[in-house]
């Protein structure tokens, strides 16, 4: 019988022990499910959809909220699910009390999507920020879930048409033309022979302006008797046009 | 030649087929299909029926980058500027010389008025995500088998067999892929597979306010997606790389890349 020459005998036990622990070596290191579909490990497709997620969908929201939802499905803002505005509301979903989804408040939000920009697509409604009821926040005068544009008095508008464009964005927008001017009944059929009263002295403008009035408080106020001396409030200021001031 | 059909009429003959057919057979293949139905309905989630791509409709784009806030609240991505799973571009053609593009921050915070040195010809947004190539470069050159393409079509990274090296990155001809600096590992987006593995859109698509984006299955028939390619003129980016993507673009410009 022959024999393995001697010189054999360790290389074989080498090789035994290499390949041996190249085995133990993979067996330890290649991951279980690896290469069950393909060069990868299986159980990570589990791992990665089983991920905690914070946005619950719009659908979520209606099962709640079904008054409000059913107001926007209506509206203009139809497509714009609520998580848009109000941020990941799974955690709201999970626990009502806990945790309230956040509300955009003032001015910084909406532009986002509404404030000029000559990339965005023509016909999609844009303002400018800077000008359009500066300092106003949106929601005083839009409400978000029906934005349906707010009008300005139509009757007076029909005519008026350029006044009322320039009022609808300064600060007076809110205030309605009969506050200030005093329209007689005969003005609307016939506009000539009965003319609308403009103001004639500066209280028109201290019922809301003057120090002790009993208006809003965010509405500036001024020393009506010290203020202006003998002229008229609007001889300064233009009523219509009230961010136009120096 | 023996006649076909003389002697049996055609109603005969279909009359006796029906009889020869076992009753049994067919009691056994509506319980077959009702038991699948079962399955289906029960959450038992099958990667290998579905086949996910995305839409997106340039001319819907507004640009107010909800879907890259969304996503980065999704998925946990670093809030720095340079981290992003999507993110929208703003390009700018001029009437003569090169596109301009910019992204600042994404588009999470707004754009800022373009210069007022150009004539503009053409302005617009595109929003941009992994593109979730059928012939991914970044599953190619993975050399540890971290990056894969799942069976639903999804390109995925391993996070815990991902060594970091950066090769995918480098790889992607989109610019899809970034390293994340905590978990040290590629990050990309993954069409918020946890989201669509449970019936439920991805967070970008959910949050997008204009409907550009469409996400669906190209494989079924009542899918959105479907609608969407078939009536618009779709096109990719990057074509001439072989790359197959599964993001399909409608109303791009041939300045997109």
């Amino acid at each position: 019988m022959n024999r393995l020459p001697r010189q054999l005998t360790p290389l074989l036990v080498i090789f035994v022990v290499a390949i041996g622990s190249l085995f133990v070596a993979r067996h330890l290191l290649v991951p279980r499910t690896f290469g069950e579909y393909g060069h990868y490990r299986a159980a990570a497709v589990g791992e990665i959809a089983g991920q905690e997620f914070t946005y619950a969908g719009s659908l979520a929201c209606a099962d709640c909220h079904s008054d409000v939802y059913d107001l926007k499905q209506n509206s203009f803002h139809a497509g714009v699910a609520c998580e848009v505005c109000h941020g990941p509301a799974k955690r709201h979903v999970d626990a009502p009390d806990e945790f309230v989804p956040e509300k955009p408040k003032g001015r910084g939000f909406c532009p986002l999507c509404h404030g000029y920009n000559p990339s965005r697509p023509s016909g999609f409604p844009q303002i400018l920020p800077d000008v359009h009821n500066a300092g106003k926040a949106c929601m005083t005068c839009h409400e978000p879930h029906n934005p349906t544009l707010p009008h300005p008095p139509e009757e007076c508008s029909a005519c008026h048409r350029e006044i009322a464009s320039k009022k609808m964005v300064s600060r007076h927008t809110n205030v309605a033309c009969t506050v200030c001017h005093t329209v007689p009944p005969e003005h609307y059929q016939n506009p000539r022979l009965a003319l609308a009263k403009k103001p004639l002295s500066k209280a028109v403008c201290g019922q809301c302006h003057a120090s002790d009035a009993s208006s809003s408080r965010e509405i500036p106020r001024v020393d009506m008797t010290a203020h202006g001396g003998r002229y008229q409030c609007w001889d300064c200021h233009y009523p219509h046009y009230p961010e136009a001031i120096q | 030649m023996k006649k076909l059909g003389t002697d049996m009429p055609r109603r005969e003959f279909l009359e006796n087929c029906s009889r020869a057919l076992p009753p049994w057979l067919l009691v056994f293949s509506v319980v077959g299909s009702a038991e699948s139905l079962v399955a289906d309905e029960e959450g038992q989630y099958d990667a290998s029926k579905h086949n996910y791509a995305m839409g997106v409709d340039i001319h819907r784009c507004i640009g107010c980058g909800r879907c890259a806030d969304a996503c980065k609240k999704e998925n946990k991505v670093p809030l720095e500027p340079t981290f992003f799973r999507t993110w929208v571009e703003r390009y700018i053609i001029p009437t003569s010389g090169e596109a301009r593009v910019d992204s600042p921050n994404g588009g999470i915070d707004g754009f800022p008025e373009p210069q007022e040195d150009i004539d503009v010809l053409r302005t617009f947004f595109v929003p941009k995500l992994c593109n979730h190539c059928a012939n991914p470069p970044c599953v190619q050159v993975c050399p540890v088998g971290a990056t894969f393409e799942s069976r639903d079509g999804v390109v995925l990274v391993d996070d815990s067999y991902c060594v970091g090296c950066r090769y995918c990155i480098q790889a992607c001809p989109y610019g899809a892929r970034y390293l994340h600096p905590e978990k040290k590992v590629a990050d990309k987006c993954t069409f918020c597979y946890h989201r669509i593995t449970k019936g439920l859109a991805p967070a970008c698509v959910e949050v997008c306010p204009t409907q550009a984006r469409i996400f669906g299955e190209s494989g079924q028939q009542s899918s959105p997606l479907r609608h969407f390619l078939r009536f618009n003129d779709v096109s990719v980016l990057k074509p001439w790389l072989n790359t197959s993507p599964k993001v399909y673009y409608a109303n791009a410009d041939g300045e997109v890349r």
